[in-house]
């Protein structure tokens, strides 16, 4: 075995509350929130960048937290699926994913919720392409992502302003 | 098969001047980091083969866009959502904005820095035709001061670029275009979204009384590293952009590019399709 460097001491707040933990520098976010902070809404699909399950955001950025190494983590606002709701009260996205039939097997839901509320955040009535760019980093392999964009579009028509 | 975590180390410095000066005095043993979205990639399927790391994404140095009128300097550290969202680089340079916008997904175009693009050297990166049709150079930094190149001849083979082990890359820089070219960015890959290309063409031409009076055309993903397609420009410098020149240069082209067979393509599908992107832009020069 090679040479074993030192764990580290990092801090950043998660969900709005400050967190310490201590890890190895370049271990993954995504092992971090689930392992050390026992914040298992984020799900591990590929590992590798390419599905969108560990979406988390972090400084107001989609990112995906398996490609995060603890130590860039420093100082960084991070918010994961368990941060979306308002205590009891669902967020507009979530209540639009359980009224239309958004999620199947759940594993890409977290992610998919997480990208989709920070498209809103960008975007709050964004077009159907803009939908389907934003959410393009996301896979999902149950609902042939149909019912993913009815979801979003229903949760545009809940945060519509009024005239 | 994944890496072992504790035997890679990430180490933050509180500066650039730190971080140089450690890259300085252990050359070769440390690597910058920046948005992590090929090393991550990597040290997950155990394919990480360095082990010690300098984190770089806090360095403000390495930050940031600054214009004058004759150029935009581009900080190593812009990620592609910095790229694709800045205003004087839409107008000026959409070459490089569609290839950020094509770059990966929304989470990667949020962390990939354009630094990190042109260091990790891959032949089928998405900015680098659109940087190499823009004439770019890097400023590459070291604690023993700064140096200028011109990016056409900063790869020099497969993975091989003019890059010390104690420099980094601080910034790219830009000449800003005088009067209107005609600019296209085309990447083929297998889907549209997260795709690594099987070819990817930035083409720039200036076009004034029916001739073509520039041309700069540049491939991705069709040899050893990206290439600018100077044997096929030679042919359509000067001339009308009519379907005979456009075959006379797609023949050029053959001694500009070696596409090979990998996983993604085959050497045959990458010339066809290098071919069809230049001619299609040609013809489209003369509407």
């Amino acid at each position: 075995m090679p040479e074993a460097a030192r764990k580290i001491r990092v801090q950043f707040r998660v969900n709005g509350c400050g967190v310490e933990v201590e890890t190895f520098s370049m271990a993954r976010l995504l092992d971090v929130l689930r392992e050390e902070l026992r914040l298992t809404g984020t799900k591990e699909g590929c590992g590798e960048g390419e599905c969108g399950a560990c979406s988390v955001e972090m400084n107001g950025a989609l990112v995906n937290s398996c490609l995060i190494p603890a130590a860039q983590a420093e100082g960084a606002e991070i918010r994961t699926i368990e941060g979306v709701a308002d205590a009891d009260r669902l967020h507009a996205v979530q209540e639009a994913f359980l009224k239309c039939g958004g999620a199947q097997c759940g594993i890409c839901t977290p992610g998919m919720i997480l990208a989709a509320v920070n498209l809103l955040e960008r975007h709050a009535q964004p077009t159907e392409a803009e939908i389907r760019d934003g959410l393009s980093g996301n896979l999902c392999r149950c609902t042939g992502y149909a019912r993913i964009f009815a979801s979003v579009i229903a949760a545009c028509r809940q945060t519509e302003p009024r005239a | 098969m994944r890496s072992h975590i504790p035997s890679y180390e990430l180490a933050t410095l509180p500066s650039l001047a730190a971080t140089l000066e450690r890259m300085a005095r252990e050359p070769a043993e440390w690597k910058p980091f920046a948005g992590g979205t090929d090393l991550m990639v990597l040290l997950e399927a155990g394919k990480l083969p360095h082990r010690k790391f300098l984190n770089i994404a806090h360095l403000n140095e390495l930050r940031g866009m600054a214009i004058t009128p004759e150029h935009v300097c581009i900080g190593a550290l812009s990620t592609y959502s910095d790229i694709r969202r800045h205003e004087i680089l839409r107008r000026e340079f959409p070459l490089l904005c569609s290839a950020a916008e094509q770059t990966g997904s929304i989470a990667t175009q949020n962390r990939g820095t354009i630094g990190g693009n042109i260091a990790n050297a891959s032949p089928a990166a998405d900015s680098s035709p659109a940087l190499l049709a823009y004439d770019a150079e890097l400023e590459l930094i070291s604690a023993a001061g700064a140096r200028w190149i011109p990016y056409s001849r900063f790869h020099s083979g497969y993975k091989e670029m003019d890059l010390k082990p104690q420099e980094i890359i601080r910034r790219i820089r830009l000449p800003r275009p005088q009067r209107p070219w005609k600019q296209i960015y085309r990447k083929v890959g297998t889907r549209r979204a997260q795709a690594i290309s099987k070819v990817c063409f930035a083409g720039a031409a200036r076009v004034e009384a029916g001739l073509i009076q520039d041309i700069r055309l540049a491939f991705g993903s069709v040899a050893v590293a990206v290439v600018r397609a100077t044997q096929a420009e030679n042919i359509l410098r000067g001339q009308e952009p009519t379907s005979t020149i456009a075959l006379e240069s797609q023949d050029a082209l053959l001694r500009d590019i070696a596409p090979i067979a990998d996983m993604r393509s085959t050497a045959e599908y990458r010339l066809r399709v290098a071919r069809n992107l230049l001619g299609e832009f040609i013809l489209s020069l003369a509407e």
